[in-house]
């Protein structure tokens, strides 16, 4: 198959790639996938407490090339982001950044979930309850 | 962290790309196209033509070609109807026997490895009332002959079973199936359209009543295949599953593709005279690049048997890394990999999940298959290559970062989606 060449460039070149500190309090983790499917991502996020923004995230991916390049481009686009902000990323719009065919899709999908994986674990470890960010988000 | 893209030095003489891709298709022989030409050209006629030398001219070509192939298989020219290839081969021999025999039995027996052209043949007649076993493998890919035994009931008919598989290359007992089958006074077709050309195989010394071959898998043209039908000890009957002029005995109707089969006829001679260099050439190669990249990589995983495969045959799991990721970087490099990224249904490789393999090894597969025309040098950078893309996705593999640390990853409760 054709890649676009935005995953070529994130499969040649990905971004942040690595692991955090797992049990640190301001880490989040998602690991979402399994490896029966083909794919396993785990995209991690380090926050600020005070400020919810999400200074570092980091990844590694097992799984094809647009999974890799989901997930690269993923953690670019949350790093900078306060955690709400991040939750706005819909896999759509991975797939029209990197213009991923129909058979694709469910690596973006993949990306997003790792992402509301790696929040809600954050989330979790610091008692930050859903409904009362959720509210605040709705202005 | 690094990047994925590699800077391997392309050795002198080697370029790129490099075809390793064999099973799928092999490139055609110069020396088969030469002999083709004329028949494009000026010998153009119509081997059923009777009465003029174009006719004839065209006739005689075709014996010939008949000829070729017979002496390769050990078969006499008599006994070999030219088809459009072995799909049609493969469909030829089971519906014409199964309909030639209904009378005897309805049951088939398959096994769980072959190629779609047999099982999907085999999937239509259970609709039209045939009762098909498919026979599982074992870990080595091999069919079990005790669980072939048991599976033969008086009402079986035939047995398809495929002299060597197009993923893992591995080889089928076929001369003790061959002799069960006689004992038992069932029809044995194999499927040999890897096997022929690549490792000796002879119908009468192997007990094989009827054969599949295939001309693109043996240098030869593609869209040109043959059937090997028995004539004595004992005589089997095949009913036409294309009516028309009666060509072939009755068997298989239309024109025959005369380039065609003077290429098929051709390759199958180069393939006799050449066969026993050719493979110990190519098993000197493949083993060449499986000792190269088990010295350099940890979790590789050789599907199949060794012992029982073609010699141009390695398919390997590199685990870990996911298969599609892993051609997407050696992209200078024709393979094909058993991992669902790579297939439409997003379905891994139902061969190797036959062996037994958990989906994650059958994702992390890769299938050389070598040829006539891969040399050394092209073996080293294809090793080369794959070791540095393997390693720099590994990098990037979150499994096998965990595996590493210690991880049993059966032991994670992992979210189905
Ligand atoms: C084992 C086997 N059987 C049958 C076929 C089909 O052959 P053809 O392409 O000539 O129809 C192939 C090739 O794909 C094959 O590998
Ligand atoms: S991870 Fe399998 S298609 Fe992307």
């Amino acid at each position: 198959m054709a890649y676009s060449d935005k995953v070529i460039d994130h499969y040649n070149n990905p971004r942040n790639v690595g692991q955090l500190d797992k049990a640190s309090t301001e880490v989040g983790t998602g690991l979402v996938g399994a490896p029966e499917c083909g794919d396993v991502m785990r995209l991690q996020i380090r926050v600020n407490s005070e400020t919810q923004v999400i200074e570092e995230a980091k990844f590694k991916t097992f799984g094809c090339g647009s999974a890799i390049a989901s997930s690269s481009l993923a953690t670019e686009w949350i790093k900078g982001r306060t955690v709400e902000d991040a939750l706005a990323i819909k896999n759509t719009d991975i797939v029209k950044e990197l213009s991923l065919p129909p058979v694709k899709i469910h690596c973006s999908v993949l990306a997003e979930d790792a992402i509301r994986a790696a929040i809600g674990d954050w989330k979790k470890k610091n008692s930050v309850a859903e409904t009362a960010n959720a509210a605040a988000v709705a202005h | 962290m690094g990047t994925v893209t590699s800077n391997v030095e392309v050795p002198v003489g080697v370029s790129l790309p490099i075809y390793m891709d064999n099973h799928a298709t092999s490139p055609l022989d110069p020396r088969v196209l030469e002999a083709m030409m004329p028949y494009f050209t000026s010998k153009f006629g119509n081997a059923a033509s009777r009465n003029h030398s174009f006719g004839w001219e065209a006739e005689q070509a075709v014996e010939t070609a008949r000829e070729q192939i017979a002496k390769l298989i050990g078969a006499t020219s008599k006994e070999i109807i030219f088809t459009s290839g072995a799909t049609e081969s493969n469909n030829l021999a089971i519906k014409g026997i199964a309909e030639m025999y209904r009378e005897r039995g309805n049951h088939i027996i398959t096994q769980v490895t072959e190629h779609k052209a047999v099982l999907d043949t085999c999937k239509r007649l259970e609709k039209y009332g045939y009762r098909v076993t498919y026979l599982p493998v074992k870990a080595d890919g091999l069919i079990d002959m005790e669980d072939l035994r048991r599976a033969m009931d008086d009402k079986t008919i035939l047995v398809s079973i495929m002299a060597a598989n197009n993923e893992i290359g591995v080889l089928q007992p076929i001369r003790e199936i061959g002799k069960l089958c006689h004992e038992k006074g069932v029809i044995f077709h194999t499927d040999a359209v890897q096997a022929v050309g690549k490792v000796p195989v002879n119908v009468i010394a192997d007990n094989i009543d009827v054969l599949s071959l295939s001309g693109h898998k043996v240098y030869g043209p593609k869209g040109v295949g043959a059937l090997y039908v028995r004539r004595r000890n004992p005589r089997v009957q095949i009913a036409a599953q294309i009516d028309g002029g009666g060509h072939e005995r009755g068997m298989r109707s239309g024109t025959l593709n005369v380039p065609g089969i003077v290429g098929l006829g051709k390759a199958c001679e180069i393939a006799r005279e050449e066969m026993d260099s050719e493979a110990a050439y190519l098993r000197g190669l493949r083993d060449r690049l499986k000792t190269k990249l088990e010295s350099e990589l940890d979790y590789v995983h050789v599907n199949g048997s060794m012992e029982h495969r073609l010699p141009g045959n390695l398919n390997m799991s590199f685990v870990y890394v996911e298969g599609e990721s892993l051609l997407m970087g050696i992209n200078d490099i024709a393979v094909s990999s058993g991992s669902a990224c790579t297939s439409a249904t997003l379905e891994p490789s139902y061969v190797l999940k036959a062996l037994g393999l958990g989906d994650d090894v059958a994702h992390s597969s890769i299938r050389f298959g070598l040829g006539r025309f891969n040399t050394q040098a092209e073996v080293d950078y294809v090793a080369d290559k794959v070791i540095d893309i393997v390693k720099k996705l590994r990098e990037l593999s979150p499994l096998y970062e965990m595996v590493k640390e210690g991880i049993d990853l059966t032991k994670i409760q992992w979210a189905a989606h």
